[in-house]
């Protein structure tokens, strides 16, 4: 099952979907003909593209749109991205890994508290999780230049403390970056987390106090280990759209804090097709591998 | 000191969890106070004083209200057909049998775990390999846009048909309904709220794009490429009128739904 199938959806419906009972399954052509149309939609615009990504990382760089590239399988543009962006794959994922980590931080105390202390606020609760969607991300992004600024006062307040120097800058720093992607990408660490914890049976938690747990200890042996199914889920809703994004970091940053879908995007604008797809086929191919990694090593293999 | 130690212990989660939501929800009151913002000067992002100029004047800005529009079109054709390809999908994910259901799953599953911005060059890689480089526009958007909404709509649908009781579609049929009058009169009114909320979400994706629109869209402009446009000459304050209005109609169907679903169940539940 696919790692989003614990997010709840709007209806607020059974997270998980499993495979039907048999007896309600039908055979025949009719289950062939619904798949179709939109299986050729994605193989057409999803699976074809990326062949066609590969293929076009491989084309000779002395191309142009005007005159056309050829393919000579050139490798060599591999290693040319690599030493030229290197930096900003590794600032990238940084970046992504210091907003997940963030996320988890935040997003943690949060679901706890909507799935087990609301009560009757859950849902009020939960749709102002979800209301940071109900407006535009490059709109909400924004605000943060503005909360951010160098005389707002966020940074004004932040100066007021001690051992915080006077001259204290946020905006255009990495800082002001890690916290757009950790604001932007929070709900998708929270209602992972939220529906499974929702599903946690208090008495587990219960008995191990019981058993003398101190209130730590079975936190980390009884809550955490119920929960892994949503903070496996809710890391990688928020590592793999923070790594590839570039919106924070062009609206909060600065050419110091530029991430690899900056250049990946100005490279394609200025039509440096090889290099541009190279540098995307090593972004995908990155997240693939640390995607499977991970999940092997939390153990949660059903999840995708 | 041990009293309020005990408070902190009953309540603290709840009271930093607030202070989260506090986070997520202060820049759309940013957004809403922006809104009424008399800026001093064009390049700065400041509240600077208040009126209502902004909300009497809403299409002054040059292209904004077209790229609105624009957003809009292509946010409806992109809902409708991701929503009628997806659920057919969905249907026959949960009700029939057939063969490559696993490879189908990952098919389904891989759009939502690739970052945005590979799906984007990806097909800006076809087009261009395609010949369609100058005619990148509405189309190649609407294209994208279907793509990246479908698989949103097929967990969505799934999970509500998985959810459904075989029994009513069982009785039905013991009650010699034909396969196509349970579809009908059973099956399908009671799909239909996850169908709606399949299609909100992917008007919203679609609504909101960028970064796949971005590379697809030659020189159509919508709405949050205009907002990034802007970004870079000075941001009129017109834009955060309409986030302003978005979050609004958002929040009343999110709520109106939730109110409708609770008078609808409340005589069921006596």
């Amino acid at each position: 099952m696919s790692a989003l199938s614990h997010v709840p959806g709007p209806t607020g419906g059974t997270p998980d979907v499993q495979a039907t009972d048999p007896g309600t399954e039908r055979r025949g052509i009719t289950g062939y003909l619904l798949m179709l149309p939109g299986t050729v939609w994605l193989l057409l615009f999803f699976l074809v593209p990326l062949v066609t990504l590969v293929s076009s990382s491989l084309y000779d760089p002395s191309g142009s749109l005007a005159t056309g590239y050829s393919m000579t399988g050139h490798v060599q543009n591999y290693a040319d991205a690599l030493s030229e962006y290197g930096s900003t794959f590794v600032r990238s994922f940084l970046y992504a890994l210091t907003a997940t980590i963030a996320c988890l931080l935040l997003g943690f105390p949060l679901a706890y508290a909507i799935a087990l202390k609301a009560g009757r606020w859950r849902n009020l609760m939960l749709v102002a999780v979800i209301a940071p969607f109900f407006t535009s991300f490059l709109l909400r992004t924004l605000s943060w230049k503005l909360l951010l600024g160098d005389d707002s006062w966020v940074v004004n307040a932040l100066q007021a403390l001690p051992l915080v120097p006077d001259d204290l800058r946020l905006l255009a720093t990495p800082a002001a970056v890690i916290t757009g992607l950790t604001y932007n990408f929070l709900p998708f660490m929270v209602l992972p987390l939220y529906a499974s914890l929702e599903r946690l049976d208090v008495r587990l938690v219960e008995a191990a106090a019981d058993l003398y747990a101190s209130p730590f200890t079975a936190f980390r042996l009884v809550t955490v280990p119920l929960a892994m199914p949503g903070i496996v889920a809710g890391t990688l809703l928020t590592f793999i759209p923070a790594a590839g994004d570039f919106i924070n970091s062009e609206l909060l940053g600065n050419p110091r804090t530029r991430m690899i879908g900056n250049d990946i995007n100005d490279l394609f604008q200025a039509s440096v097709l090889p290099t541009a797809s190279a540098l995307s086929v090593m972004l995908m191919v990155a997240i693939v591998a640390l995607v499977a990694v991970y999940v092997r090593r939390s153990g949660t293999d059903e999840l995708v | 000191m041990s009293a309020i130690r005990n408070w902190l212990g009953a309540h603290g989660v709840m009271l930093f969890g607030l202070l989260v939501l506090a986070y997520l929800c202060t820049p759309i009151v940013v957004v809403v106070l922006m809104s009424f913002n008399d800026p001093a000067s064009r390049l700065g992002y400041d509240f600077d004083g208040f009126t209502l100029d902004n909300w009497t004047s809403i299409c002054d800005p040059y292209q904004m209200c077209s790229s609105v529009g624009k957003s809009i079109q292509i946010g409806l054709m992109a809902t409708g057909l991701a929503t009628l390809l997806g659920s057919l999908m969905a249907f026959a994910m949960v009700r029939h049998h057939f063969r490559g259901r696993s490879t189908s799953n990952v098919l389904i599953f891989l759009p939502m775990a690739s970052p945005e911005i590979v799906l984007g060059s990806s097909l800006l890689a076809l087009f261009v390999n395609a010949g369609f480089a100058g005619q990148l526009g509405f189309w190649t958007i609407f294209i994208a846009h279907v793509m990246f909404c479908l698989s949103f709509v097929v967990i969505t649908v799934k999970a509500r048909l998985a959810g459904l009781d075989p029994r009513l579609e069982q009785a039905a049929a013991d009650l010699y309904a034909t396969e196509w009058q349970t579809f009908w009169r059973v099956t399908f009114p009671l799909v239909v709220p996850g169908i709606v909320a399949a299609a909100l979400l992917s008007f919203s994706l679609s609504f909101d794009d960028f970064i796949i629109t971005n590379l697809t869209s030659g020189q159509t402009v919508t709405f949050p490429m205009y907002v990034w446009g802007a970004a870079q000459r000075g941001v009129p304050m017109q834009v955060n009128v309409i986030g302003t209005i978005m979050f609004v109609l958002a929040l009343s169907m999110v709520v109106g739904g939730s109110v409708l679903r609770r008078v609808r169940e409340a005589p069921a539940r006596g």
